[in-house]
């Protein structure tokens, strides 16, 4: 009776839903101008749909017929096997309360049955299913345009089928569960009759089986485990740790102090120049919101904003990356390092070329206001001089390696240091910088100087660490070799991107933004093979302190790069070029991919050389301030630049662009205080693994005492 | 490969490719750009005091808020009559054995653009109070100040430059803000800042991306398709005579109440605002505002109707017909001269 009920009401809500097809099919005739192919098309869409309807209405027709017959089936076969299946398949809780139940049968109640009858009653009757159809066709009466009609009259049928589909499948759980009560109340009456012996032999036994535990050393015995083979460490740290702890670094043996002495050098001035760079970047950033914060000449915002980039350029990235580049030559070419000393004098060159280029712009003394290469001559000279002795050093410690192949790590480095060279004096020598020729080189020399040197060279640092922090090869050298032809290629034409619709020739903006979109190239390769590198080993990310960083760079090089490319099309020029939303994505950048990048190398690298490590709070407290803080400075002032750039299309007064960044701006200062304070945690974790703990190591106390012992005891007279 | 594996031939390869790239697209399109470009012949050599005004702009790092240059978009038309093309930059070489050439285009426009700003700004008077401090005249702006451009006297000689500064700015000093000989070059300099005219017959370049004009309607009976007076008014009229109309006292003379805005002569309305005014000693010389902005009779028209309807004064709105028919006048008057 019920089956056929609800049978008769599938029928009635496809019947229902098909006409709903009609007023917007006659409401298409009407429109007889249009073509015959989307008219056709548009019948084809209909009559798909009614088709699938009619099938889906069979199908059902069909499985319920199915379920009428078993249900007919099952009533006729005998159950007393069945019930007694249920009885052993009864977990511990329910065995327990049958006892109970049994033991307080005297008393005559009915727990068991009230119980399960309970667990199997949620299901309440639910007939509202009519109502489906009827709001079907009331919003097919919609009218407009061919493609609003089509999705109007898509959207309810789609929605009405959904809910039809709903329906059924309760309808159908519905009836299916009054079988089961029915069996319910089969299954209570069977177990009350349940002879005694029965309850002791079967329900304990199984209850028994049921309730078993390992006690967790079957393997292992109870012995305390030996280690022959200094496999196992185990850390015994008293209380609960406030951070999940990560995995130590693993000690590497056999590093010339010497270098280590070098590469700390290197790493210690850079950390120096990153507190000092970006601790003027936050006070420029600062004074957007607060213009009188000082009227100190030195201290304007225009000798100021070249003093912050230049000391996180010149200062930070490149004394960092030129530092783990000393670790890595020597090792992947398997030989010492070249000299030492001409380290040492690159090191002392560029420190003083920053120091005194940060005095020279601070004092008013500049090379002319090109961005990035505000250095005068002099200062920059000495930099170069820095990077020429590097070059030698490298150069030569890579022709006296020991391995036949050249690692594609110093392809990309020694690369880098080439071609900086070759930019630097391209835009320093003063032959082809008369009039708008200075404006085409500030274009190349300012793109060159991030693209070749800091992108370059720190893609050189991951291709080496990258693949041994995750203990496997990197997944492509030839996808390597491919990404650095092709940066080569791209990269080097794609300076004038920042004079598009200036009077630099045309020809030579669309060069620019063509290079931009080949740039997709080597990006897609590169960030294609870090990633395939992770695969297989992502489970490490949650054990290590250095992959996220590792694996934040990655994301923010090919985001952070594409959206390079995307800024350098004509039209998004127009809505972005001069806005602030440039300042966000060189932040995007230098800071996403290469900061999160070199320190991912420099945790790597120090506790190699120093053997300490910092403390693994601090650590994370540095990633999550540096990348919280990222998105704090980059996503507000993205925003507000675009608004801007849409106010200045509408050609709105200058001044509403200035009142419209406030807030914008006040969200930036706020992201670059979580940035700097990431940095001073970057500082405290530097100096943690660099100087000797003042806790007493108990157990190396103890060992020295005993040498100690020995050196002191009268030596044996032979 | 024997290539890869062979360092010098390695990276030999790469310096070549890339240093012949960088021949490509910097440093032959440079030497072709500064053979090929002449200054235009309506360009001057700017004078010795400009010239050391652009030192101290370069030295000060303007060029990090400030661009100077052009394009050729709809957009960039308020900061010039045309387009930048390379002959605007073509006077410009070294500046000395230690620095190179500025040409200043810049890469960020936080502040306006300054390609044209001596003929859009040529008020020494407001240059002087604005570098002073700029939020004395314009209230929300964010640049610097240069007070070390300035020194305060008790008794200011004859010869010196007195700046009209409001007494809140002053700090509690006493006396009068005179400008140093540096304020004065750096206003020098951007008094030269201005567009040089195309030779006569030479057509300019055009600005792409025109944007299409969505025509008001309903927002006010008398004014019709008129643009928005508020914003040409706070775009070119604000920084001096201010939001509130009250002006800057001293240097700038209130339009709030004034006898031109509400009186009849609108001759001379009109005048004032198309070529400027310079008839009261105690506020600074306005410059030719209308004719710097090629303003039509429409936006004269939306100007003083703004003016007309604001702070108080319910003076009678005008119709760009009649603004048309005055500038006509004027016109011939100026031909007639």
């Amino acid at each position: 009776m019920k089956t056929k009920a609800f049978f008769s009401v599938i029928v009635l809500i496809a019947v229902a839903v098909c006409p709903g097809f009609l007023p917007a099919y006659a409401q298409e005739m009407k429109l007889s101008d249009f073509s015959f192919a989307s008219e056709s098309a548009w019948l084809g869409v209909v009559s798909l749909i009614v088709a699938v309807l009619f099938v889906v209405a069979m199908l059902l027709r069909k499985k319920v017929a199915e379920l009428r017959k078993s249900y007919q089936k099952q009533k006729e076969k005998d159950d007393g096997g069945r019930l007694k299946e249920h009885v052993t398949r009864l977990n511990s809780n329910q065995i327990e309360k049958l006892l109970q139940y049994k033991k307080a049968k005297r008393t005559g109640t009915f727990f068991l049955v009230v119980s399960l009858l309970s667990a199997c009653m949620p299901f309440s009757a639910n007939r509202v299913w009519a109502q489906a159809a009827a709001t079907d066709e009331s919003s097919l009466l919609g009218e407009g345009g061919i493609v609003i009609t089509l999705v109007l009259v898509l959207i309810p049928i789609l929605a009405g089928f959904i809910l039809l589909m709903i329906k059924i499948g309760n309808a159908i759980n519905q009836q299916k569960n009054k079988i089961r009560l029915e069996e319910a109340s089969k299954l209570a009456g069977y177990l009350k009759d349940l002879p005694e012996e029965e309850i002791d032999a079967i329900l304990k036994k199984r209850k028994k089986a049921l309730d078993y535990t390992l006690t967790n050393h079957e393997l292992s015995g109870t012995e305390p485990a030996e280690d022959s083979k200094g496999l196992l460490s185990i850390t015994r740290e008293p209380g609960l740790p406030i951070v999940s702890v990560k995995k130590k670094a693993l000690p590497r043996p056999h590093i010339d102090p010497a270098l280590a002495k070098l590469v700390l050098g290197y790493l210690v001035c850079a950390t120096c120049w990153l507190l000092f760079g970006t601790t003027v970047g936050q006070y420029v950033g600062i004074k957007f919101i607060a213009p009188d914060a000082d009227h100190v000449s030195w201290l304007s915002f225009g000798r100021l904003r070249p003093v912050h980039t230049n000391a996180v350029f010149w200062g930070w990235a490149s004394l960092a990356m030129i530092g783990l580049g000393f670790y890595i030559v020597p090792r992947v070419s398997n030989v010492r390092l070249y000299s030492l000393r001409m380290g040492w004098y690159a090191l002392y060159l560029i420190n003083a070329s920053v120091l005194i280029g940060t005095i020279c712009l601070m004092a008013g003394i500049n090379n002319g206001g090109g961005e990035y290469r505000e250095y005068t001559w002099p200062v920059m000279l000495l930099f170069g001089l820095g990077l020429a002795l590097t070059l030698v050093n490298f150069f030569q410690t890579i022709a006296r390696r020991a391995t036949k192949e050249i690692y594609i790590s110093n392809w990309y480095m020694v690369a880098a240091i080439i071609f900086t060279i070759v930019i630097s004096l391209a835009a320093y020598i003063p032959y082809w910088q008369n009039g708008l020729g200075e404006t085409i080189i500030q274009g190349y020399y300012m793109h060159q100087g991030v693209g070749m040197w800091f992108m370059l060279f720190t893609l050189g640092i991951v291709y080496y660490f990258l693949p041994q922090q995750l203990n496997k090869p990197i997944y492509s050298y030839s996808l390597g070799i491919l990404a650095f032809w092709t940066q080569i290629l791209f990269y080097t034409l794609i300076g004038t991107h920042h004079f598009v619709f200036s009077a630099i020739p045309w020809w030579l903006q669309t060069v620019a933004i063509v290079g931009s979109a080949g740039m997709a190239i080597p990006v897609i390769a590169g960030t294609t093979n870090f990633l395939m590198t992770f695969k297989g080993a992502w489970y490490k990310v949650r054990n290590s302190y250095t992959l996220p960083f590792f694996l934040v760079g990655t994301i923010f090089y090919f985001t952070g790069s594409m959206q390079g490319t995307a800024e350098a099309f004509r039209f998004t020029n127009l809505l972005w070029h001069f806005t602030d939303f440039t300042v966000a994505h060189s932040h995007l950048t230098m800071y996403g991919i290469i900061c999160f990048f070199l320190w991912a190398a420099i945790y790597t690298v120090l506790p190699r050389l120093t053997g300490k490590e910092a403390p693994q709070i601090t650590m994370g407290a540095h990633f999550w301030l540096a990348l919280i803080g990222l998105m704090f400075y980059t996503i507000p002032l993205m925003y507000g630049g675009t608004l801007k750039g849409l106010l200045w299309m509408e050609g709105k007064p200058f001044m509403e662009g200035v009142t419209l960044m406030a807030p914008y701006w006040l969200w930036r200062a706020i992201g670059g205080s979580l940035m700097w304070l990431s940095h001073l945690f970057f500082a405290y974790n530097i100096y943690k693994m660099i100087v000797r703990s003042n806790k007493v190591d108990i157990r190396e106390v103890a060992i020295q005492k005993l040498q100690h012992e020995i050196k002191e005891a009268p030596q044996p007279v032979d | 490969m024997e290539l890869f594996d062979d360092h010098k031939k390695l990276f030999a390869t790469a310096t070549l490719l890339f240093a012949g790239l960088t021949w490509m697209v910097a440093i032959s399109p440079a030497i072709q750009n500064q053979q090929n470009n002449k200054p235009l012949p309506g360009w001057e050599e700017p004078g010795k005091d400009a010239v050391k005004g652009k030192a101290l702009f370069v030295a000060n790092g303007c060029v990090a808020c400030h661009t100077q240059q052009v394009r050729n978009v709809e957009m960039d038309k308020v900061w010039g009559s045309r387009p930048g093309i390379a002959a605007d930059y073509a006077g410009m070489s070294r500046t000395d054995f230690w620095r190179n050439t500025a040409t200043l285009m810049g890469t960020e426009r936080t502040g306006p653009d300054l390609t044209d700003i001596g003929n859009r700004q040529p008020s020494k008077d407001w240059n002087l109070v604005h570098l002073y401090n700029p939020r004395i005249v314009v209230k929300e702006s964010v640049m610097p100040a240069y007070p070390w451009l300035f020194t305060v006297k008790k008794e200011p000689a004859a010869s010196d430059v007195v700046v009209n500064v409001p007494a809140a700015y002053l700090k509690g000093k006493e006396g009068k803000v005179v400008a140093t000989p540096d304020a004065l070059y750096l206003v020098a300099y951007l008094q030269s800042l201005q567009q040089v005219k195309l030779p006569d017959g030479k057509p300019a370049p055009g600005f792409l991306y025109p944007q299409v004009k969505k025509s008001v309607q309903g927002s006010n009976e008398t004014q019709g398709n008129l643009p928005e007076g508020k914003a040409l008014y706070a775009a070119n009229c604000q920084s001096c005579h201010q939001a509130n109309g009250e002006g800057l006292a001293g240097a700038f003379p209130p339009l709030k109440g004034s006898s031109v805005v509400e009186g009849d002569n609108l001759e001379l309305y009109v005048d004032i605002i198309m070529n400027g005014y310079d008839a009261r000693q105690e506020y600074g010389v306005m410059p030719p505002v209308g004719t710097n902005m090629n303003f039509t009779e429409n936006e004269v028209a939306a100007i003083i109707n703004y003016e007309r309807s604001s702070w108080g004064s319910d003076a009678k709105n005008v119709t760009p017909e009649e603004i048309k028919k005055v500038m006509d006048v004027l016109q011939q008057k100026i031909d007639a001269k």
